[in-house]
Parts: structure tokens; sequence; C-alpha cells
């Protein structure tokens, strides 16, 4: 093999005759302005940028507090029918913040065993889970239907025809003082099964519940 | 960087001495000379005409047409956004409380409120279809190809800020339609897999459509996709100056009389 007969680039300043070279040095002080002057151009970018950008997504992470909210007396509702009730959903936008939600009492021939005390009274979201739109309870054809693209739910809020992709939310309720209140908001699948409340269009049956994962701050109770 | 001047310099801007027994202009050319005198001290000092020629004065194919004023005319329509969306913000004020109202008195009370609020409204729309013919000319005529794709690309990035301008815009006047339409608008972002939750929580600034949702499409709205395009627009031009514009499809080169010889 031939020799290499390049003179090899010593990593020392002083060897390469670069004029005020000190002994031992081997970033030259040209490199050392540059790079500097780098770095204190990314810290002053990021010394903004950064706090601005996590003012921006900060409420993706923000923990909501919901108080309970009292709807009505127990004798209000009966097991066969739903009762229309509006109620703050979201505080501080006044009426925009309001929203409607059918309430009735358990009813176990349709129902089934009572899960827990959460689930004495049933309070149907009317956000359709196709795109968001209000739905409307029919007590002709014990329905739910939607005005915007046909989505229709049966008695218990699971899809019967149209595009939504799972039933309607619902939200937990309670009795306090002989008023039944209305809680938190979950998800439920095809099976009625409980998540934690997601966006409409997003189903929640097999890989679904994986895809589209909830807020990381949002829990059931 | 060297730029290629492809013009010279007007002849009015190179003014030319007296000659013996030329009259004198007297007060006119006084004023055109101090004119000239002026430009000359701004392009001394900024050697800003250069770039204005090689930006105006370039050279075209042979067979260009209408159909290749539709950029410009799309530029025109988002100046007239811009213009117009400034002056709206004098009056309006991005509140769930107050939104409508302010919007009610820019239509029915603000002296040409109505009108300048009818052609944001309605330019928008114009915009976008420019948008489309803009695209469907450039398609058509080939001009997508070597070496143009990258203005392609800055193309398709400026559509798809237009449609987040729409889809932001259409918010503001805050009525049952376009508190609706952006509810379901949300809903269609939150299909998209993994990340799609997340966006809507960006977008909405919480769960649900919340107090600050409104100030924040606001902010989307009039400051931060604005500046996007703007920015884009200015490399979009600059690309079609430095590029050229193609001739149109049916235009064929012509060919060198002496090669048709040979073949014939």
């Amino acid at each position: 093999m031939a020799k290499d007969r390049r003179q090899k680039k010593s990593k020392y300043t002083a060897d390469r005759n670069i004029p005020g070279a000190f002994e031992g040095e081997t970033v030259t002080r040209r490199r050392f302005m540059t790079t500097t002057t780098h770095a204190a151009g990314a810290i002053a970018a990021s010394a903004f940028a950064l706090p601005a950008l996590g003012f921006a997504i900060g409420p993706v992470f923000e923990k909501r507090e919901r108080r309970w909210e009292a709807v009505g007396p127990t004798t209000d509702f009966t097991p066969d029918t739903y009762v229309p009730k509006v109620f703050t959903e979201t505080y501080g936008i006044g009426d925009v913040g309001k929203t409607t939600v059918y309430v009735r009492q358990h009813n176990p021939e349709i129902d089934g065993p009572q899960k827990d005390e959460y689930d004495a009274y049933i309070a149907i979201s009317t956000k359709c889970m196709h795109l968001g739109c209000p739905v409307r309870f029919v007590p002709a054809s014990e329905r739910f239907i939607c005005p915007c693209h046909g989505g229709v739910y049966d008695f218990q809020g699971k899809v019967d025809g149209g595009p939504p992709v799972r039933p309607l939310d619902r939200f937990y309720t309670r009795v306090r003082d002989g008023q039944v209140e209305i809680g938190p908001r979950y998800s439920v699948n095809s099976e009625l099964r409980r998540f934690s409340p997601r966006y409409p269009g997003e189903p929640l049956d097999g890989i679904g519940q994986y895809l589209y994962p909830s807020r990381p701050t949002a829990r059931k109770l | 960087m060297k730029l290629k001047l492809s013009a010279p310099i007007p002849a009015g801007l190179k003014p030319q001495p007296r000659r013996p027994g030329e009259k004198d202009p007297g007060a006119a050319g006084a004023a055109k000379e101090a004119g000239i005198s002026a430009v000359d001290w701004l392009d001394e000092r900024t050697s800003l005409s250069g770039a204005a020629r090689w930006m105006m004065f370039r050279k075209v194919p042979k067979g260009t047409n209408w159909f290749y004023t539709l950029g410009s005319a799309t530029m025109i329509a988002f100046l007239s956004q811009a213009v117009t969306g400034v002056f709206l913000a004098m009056y309006y004020r991005p509140s769930a409380a107050e939104a409508y109202e302010s919007v009610r008195y820019i239509t029915n009370e603000a002296f040409l409120g109505e009108f300048v609020r009818g052609m944001h409204k309605w330019g928008s729309t114009v915009m976008v279809i420019l948008v489309f013919l803009h695209m469907g000319r450039t398609y058509f005529f080939g001009a997508y190809k070597y070496p143009r794709e990258l203005n392609w690309v800055v193309g398709a990035v400026l559509l798809v800020l237009t449609m987040l301008m729409s889809f932001t815009g259409y918010l503001l006047p805050f009525d049952q339609k376009s508190y609706w339409a952006t509810i379901v608008g949300v809903n269609i972002n939150g299909t998209g897999p993994l990340v799609g939750p997340y966006l809507n929580d960006f977008l909405l600034a919480g769960p649900d459509f919340g107090a600050t949702t409104l100030s924040r499409f606001y902010a989307i709205h009039m400051m931060l996709v604005p500046g996007l395009i703007a920015a884009l627009i200015g490399a979009h031009l600059y690309l079609v100056a430095k590029l050229g514009t193609t001739a149109p499809p049916w235009l064929k080169a012509e060919k060198d009389p002496e090669l048709r010889k040979e073949s014939a």
C-alpha cells in the first residue's frame, strides 16, 4: 500500500501556524466566535418561541374540573321516556355554553342491571356522534334524529342508521337532596362500555379506541 | 448574488443636458427634473431599480394569453382581503358575548360597513375560485414540470392556507350557521387518526368550544395565516421571476430551417 505523502492536518492550531495560537488550543478563535454567535441567536430565539408555543398548546394538557349541576327533582323523570333539560356544559361563554340533555330513569327491562351509583338516571348528550350537530328525541318513533346528515339512534342512544360511528355520549348522574344532578361527560362504544370523552366521528370499537386517544387529563370517574 | 438585468434603464430616467438652441422647458421641466433626481437619490442608496427591472421587465414566451393573469388576479384578491380585513378589525370584537353584536353593528350601522364586509365575505369566495382556476391553468399547461416543481409545492401550501383562512374566518360572525359549521369542521378534523384529537384540543383551546376558541380562531385568521401567505406569495413570485413562465402547450418550438431541409 502506497504511503500517503500528504501532510496530516494537526488538530492543534499551533501546528497549523495560525498566528497567536495558544499551546494546546484546538478550536480557532474564528470558529469559537461563530459558534458562540449562533448559540446566542438560538438561545434568544427559543427564549421567546418556546414559551409562546407552550402558551398556545397549553390547553391540550390542561385539566378541566366540572361541577355537578341539578336539572330537576327525581319526580320529573320516568323510565319510559326522555325529558329534555338545559344545563351549562361550558362556563364563561353565556348561552353558547348551554346544551340540552335528555334524561330518564334507569329502566332494568331495557338497560339491564344498574352498573353503579352513577347509573340510576340516564342522561344522553345531544351531540351527534357523526360530526357534532344537535340531535333531537322524537317520542313517537322513540328515536334520536340528527338534522344535519341523517343520523338515527335508538331509545338507548345506540346507532340505528346513518353515518354516526358510535352511540350518543352520556353524562354521569347522581341524586342529591331529591335533585338529579348532571356531572362529567363520557363516551360509550357499541356495547355501552364507558370510555373517557372523545370527539364525535371517532369510533371506539376495536382499534378505534387506540387510534383516537382522549385528552391526557380527561379520565372516567 | 449578482442579478442579471434583462432590461436597460428606461430612457425617461436618463435625462440628457439641453442641446444648444433648445428651448428652456421652464417650470414643467424643472418639476420633471426634481422627480428624476428624487428617484435617482433613492436608487443610488438602495439599488432598488435593478431588482424592480428584474421583476417587471421580463421576457415572456410567445403565446402568453389571458390565462396567465389568473395568478395576479389571485394575488389582488388576497390584497383586497388583507385591506378590508384590517379595516374590519377596527370594529370587530372577538369575544363570545360581543362578536355577533359587533358584526351586526358593522353590517347595519357603520358607514360603508356592509360594503366593506361584503367585499371581505364575497372576496373570500372569489379568492378560492381564482386559486383553483390558477391551479388548473398551471396543471393543464404543464407549468408544474421541471424546473418549476418547487413553485407547485409552494402553491399547494398556499392553497391549504387559503382553505384555513376560509375555515377560521367562517366562525367570526358568530351566528348559528358559523357556530355549527365550525363544530362540524373541527370534528371532521378530529377524525384524523392519532393526531386528530390533539389538533382539535389545540384548535378549540380545550375539550369543547370554550371561552377562548373564538379569539384563537381570530388570531389564526388575522395574524398567523396571513403572515405565512404573504411570505409564501413572495417566494412564489420570486420563483416565477427567476424561472420565467412557460409557453402554452399548443406552441411547438420552431425548427431550424437547415435541419428541416436535412430530414426531408
